[in-house]
């Protein structure tokens, strides 16, 4: 059998993806995550001197808190199981890819294992933030010195 | 003549005994579990790492085969196993415990078959007495390998397959009346029908099956009904619908019997998704139930082929296709004794 | 008041369901997805719609990994304006250091307290 012809039964045999089911629950699930996120922020700002702007910082840093406990009691991959997208897309997401590769390199010890490994697989997302963000704020920089746009 | 793989053993070597040892999900969600010799309340054995836990299961399963068939580690010639862990270092350890002439053969899941197979080859070719075939997986060991860390959230689709942590061993010896005996096998060809998709190995092992099945059928002129089961070593549930999707396609006659170990292993919990995978998974199926069914001769013959995906984590990475290999080797019940 | 909630409900779970139609419809990898949407808010920043889209949703458009590109950018943009092209490299975790240093921090304490299972 060719390939072609084989990828074409594969394909009708192999079980559809939920894509309704998939994204109400990613919907659920990442909207729930920032509203945790909101009345976060809602508590630096009444409790300690933030305001909407600055309380982001202080939340984002909790909500990988929490991510560290739920990803080190076994429940961050239940969560994602059922949300999917809705668990890995919020900073939480981020946190568990952190602190997972951080657990499981342990056997290898702190400075090889743990040290090498944190960030196998969130690395990617800071390189991409990262370089796209010089690359954008380059672009905007020459243009509003040439007078095309303004800050 | 081309042998396309078959080979037939004259002298017929029995399986003198099978060990089988487990981890705790397979005791508790596994329909295998009551048939497992030995298991463990600790994933990883109560031992520091997965791989230390990975490699005392597979010294368990080899001591309670020699222990059942009341042999001494040092009357046996050679140890052949593997695993799926890098350069199989839980094998070659467990070899050094063991102190047993030993080669490691890498055929991913389908280990305990290919282990067998070489087994039955230096036995007939009276180059062995005892011969301890057999292979393991450990859940967590090959999952850090392979995909993910455990603790990280990456949403399994309906076609991925839980790596087994068990492992199973048998103790190939000459012919003995009674005993299941192993007539022929066939070695497979390396199969890739272009599927790239890590987590959905079973639609990419099944034609490497199905390729191993009409060799082994053609060349030792058989009927899928002479065999009691056919059974597949980790197809999954999606990988055997597809097998026998292309079964029926073949035209080859059949009835009701074939059996898929990892889509038997776990039962319908859906929490495994397609069913169970892993080096672990057909030896501890093959070596437990089906090796106890050919002894009760409720099974006087069956065509086990296991199947295994050959790929790595840098192979998937770098865009290639997952080439598949399927063994069979056909196992009787064995003359009764007089 | 009580609007922000709802806005940050529906806007956070709207990209995330970007994110699994990404990773459902075109077959990206969970790691390509997340990349994607980085890419994405720091573009949004650079044409200047990210901030009224925080304005308008809050934590809704602060927690999703999109605001990790916005945030980056924000900060290269503030310095730059300030220092000039100079500012776009020193100026990039002037606002966002804090989803790093945290990642870091408790990355190291998950791995002194905790240990990985093969559990479903």
């Amino acid at each position: 059998m060719e390939q072609q012809k084989y990828a074409h039964l594969e394909k009708e045999l192999s079980p559809k993806t939920p894509l309704l089911k998939n994204t109400v629950r990613a919907f659920l699930t990442g909207g729930l995550i920032c509203l945790i996120g909101q009345f976060i922020a809602l508590f630096y700002i009444t409790y300690f001197d933030f305001t909407e702007r600055t309380a982001s910082n202080p939340t984002v840093a909790t909500m990988i808190f929490i991510s560290m406990l739920l990803t080190g009691f076994g429940l961050y991959k239940k969560i994602s199981q059922f949300g999917g997208a809705g668990a890995a897309v919020p900073i939480t997401g981020f946190g568990n890819a952190v602190v997972s590769s951080a657990i499981e390199h342990k056997s290898e010890g702190y400075v090889l294992g743990v040290g090498g490994n944190m960030f196998k697989l969130a690395g990617s997302v800071i390189l991409f933030g990262v370089f796209s963000a010089f690359l954008v704020a380059l672009i905007k920089t020459i243009l509003v010195k040439l007078g095309v746009v303004s800050w | 003549m081309v042998k396309n793989g078959t080979m037939t053993f004259s002298t017929k070597p029995s399986i003198h005994s099978a060990g089988v040892a487990a981890g705790p999900l397979e005791d508790k969600k596994s329909i295998f579990a009551k048939q497992f010799d030995k298991v463990y309340e600790d994933e990883r054995c109560d031992l520091p790492t997965n791989e230390d836990g990975h490699r005392q299961l597979m010294y368990d399963a080899v001591m309670i085969a020699l222990s059942k068939a009341k042999k001494d580690v040092q009357k046996i010639d050679f140890f052949l196993t593997g695993d799926l862990v890098n350069q199989m270092t839980p094998s070659n350890f467990t070899a050094h415990s063991l102190g047993i002439p030993y080669i490691g053969l890498f055929s991913a899941c389908a280990t305990s078959v290919s282990s067998m197979i070489t087994g039955a080859l230096f036995t007939d070719a009276q180059q062995a007495n005892w011969i301890v075939a057999g292979s393991s997986s450990q859940h967590n060991a090959v999952e850090r390998q392979f995909r993910y860390p455990l603790e990280y959230g990456s949403q399994k689709g309906a076609t991925a397959q839980w790596t087994v942590t068990a492992a199973g061993a048998v103790l190939i010896g000459k012919n003995k009346p009674g005993m299941p005996s192993i007539e022929c096998a066939t070695v497979g060809k390396v199969v890739d029908m272009g599927m790239t998709d890590p987590l959905n190995m079973g639609s990419a092992m099944a034609p490497a099956a199905m390729a191993t099945l009409s060799s082994h059928l053609i060349g030792h002129s058989k009927t899928i009904d002479d065999y009691d089961t056919i059974i597949t070593g980790d197809l999954g549930s999606n990988g055997f619908k597809i097998f026998k999707a292309l079964v029926n396609e073949a035209g080859l006659p059949h009835t009701k019997n074939f059996r898929d170990a990892g889509e038997e292993f776990y039962g319908k919990d859906p929490s495994f998704m397609a069913g169970a995978s892993g080096a672990g998974c057909s030896a501890a199926v093959f070596f437990s139930d089906v090796y106890e069914k050919l002894c009760t001769g409720e099974y006087q013959r069956v065509l086990m082929i296991a199947t295994g995906a050959l790929l790595s984590p840098l192979s998937y990475q770098q865009g290639d296709t997952i080439p598949c290999i399927a063994h069979a080797i056909e196992i009787t019940a064995g003359e009764v004794a007089v | 008041m009580i609007s922000i909630y709802i806005t940050s409900f529906i806007v956070g779970g709207l990209i995330c369901v970007i994110g699994q139609l990404l990773m459902d419809v075109a077959k990206l990898t969970p790691a390509h997805t997340l990349c994607t949407l980085v890419v994405t808010g720091s573009i949004l920043d650079g044409i200047g719609w990210y901030e009224p889209l925080i304005d308008f949703a809050g934590a809704g458009a602060t927690i999703p990994i999109t605001s990790f590109g916005n945030a980056l950018t924000h900060g290269a943009l503030a310095e730059a304006e300030k220092h000039g092209l100079i500012g776009v490299v020193t100026g990039m975790f002037e606002v966002t250091s804090s989803g790093i240093s945290a990642a870091i921090i408790f990355g190291m304490i998950g791995a002194l307290l905790f240990t990985s299972k093969g559990n479903v």
